[in-house]
């Protein structure tokens, strides 16, 4: 396997690009996900993964072997989207969100696993959230956040990559974190309510 | 181990100093982007007092339910022929086949 740095002779290159056709495809379901929730368009989604494969095809020379290749491809969706998709929609960025409690939808839905003793708190969220719930709760953030927390929940990147990838500074990833899952949670306890799974009580006094 | 919940909503979690300074690092924590020693404070604040480790829990379940969940999107199979189709474009274009810029823009799935 070559190592970064090394010029590769045309013929090496191609056969690099044919290990790269073999290896990245696995990532494609991953990254069309990603990509929908970032352009909340299926359309736009397959577009966005395909330009995705082309550039990482064209340089893959580039790639380390042995380094993260779905971190790779996640990072070059992202900015393929935050340098064609997103400026090309002119969202006013900067949204303020309301300020959410901490630790808002474990508050109020924290301990339900205590009311059936063999189930762990995952097993009751998955249950109690559908994937179009938690889908549209992501979707409905606004654009600056929901991009922080899906490279960092959904694509695991560290502050400082997303800090780089969104041309912000780490603190602003921070805030945007913690107020982006908050607000998300808000939403998802909302979503709850709606069926009638959580009770609407008012704030705690 | 005691169960003695508060099941009411908007519980408050448990609020001494240690807690307080345990809660505000839930996100780093589980971010990992604490430094070690931070990190072993708050693993041990995590032993010793049980609300805080389950709102910790509770944190980190979410997410693995949050992730799981937005990656169940069904992916359309179309598209991965699209993608491999331009691949071996560009592989025959490499090897010596000379064609246009690019494939024509296939049309979008409407």
């Amino acid at each position: 396997m070559s190592r970064s740095g090394v010029r590769f002779s045309s013929r090496a290159l191609m056969a690099n690009q044919d290990a790269f056709a073999e290896q990245a495809m696995e990532y494609m379901p991953q990254l069309y996900s990603t990509a929908l929730r970032m352009t909340h368009n299926a359309s736009d989604a397959e577009d966005l993964v395909q330009e995705t494969y082309l550039k990482a095809y064209k340089g893959f020379a580039g790639f380390e072997q042995g380094t993260n290749l779905r971190a790779w491809m996640f990072r070059i969706l992202t900015n393929t989207y935050i340098n064609s998709y997103r400026s090309k929609k002119r969202r006013p960025d900067e949204t303020e969100l309301d300020d959410v409690e901490d630790f808002y939808l474990y508050r109020r839905m924290g301990g339900l696993e205590a009311a059936r003793a063999s189930r762990s708190a995952e097993d009751e969220l998955m249950d109690y959230f559908t994937d179009a719930d938690v889908q549209a709760a992501i979707d409905a953030l606004p654009e600056s956040y929901r991009l922080a927390v899906l490279l960092s929940d959904v694509e695991g990147l560290s502050y400082k990559e997303i800090a780089e990838d969104l041309d912000i500074p780490i603190g602003t990833v921070m805030s945007r974190l913690h107020r982006g899952r908050k607000t998300l949670q808000k939403q998802l306890h909302d979503f709850a309510i709606e069926r009638g799974l959580a009770d609407a009580v008012p704030e705690a006094p | 181990m005691t169960h003695d919940h508060d099941s009411s909503p908007a519980k408050p979690i448990a609020g001494t100093p240690d807690c307080e300074r345990a809660l505000a690092e839930v996100y780093a924590f589980l971010d990992a982007e604490l430094n070690e020693t931070q990190r072993n404070q708050i693993m041990a604040h995590l032993e010793a007092c049980s609300p805080c480790f389950e709102a910790f829990d509770f944190e980190a379940e979410l997410r693995t339910v949050i992730a799981t969940k937005t990656q169940s999107v069904e992916f359309p199979e179309v598209l991965r022929i699209r993608i491999e189709e331009k691949l071996t474009y560009l592989r025959i274009q490499g090897s010596g086949g000379v064609g246009p810029d690019s494939g024509g823009e296939p049309g979008r799935g409407a």
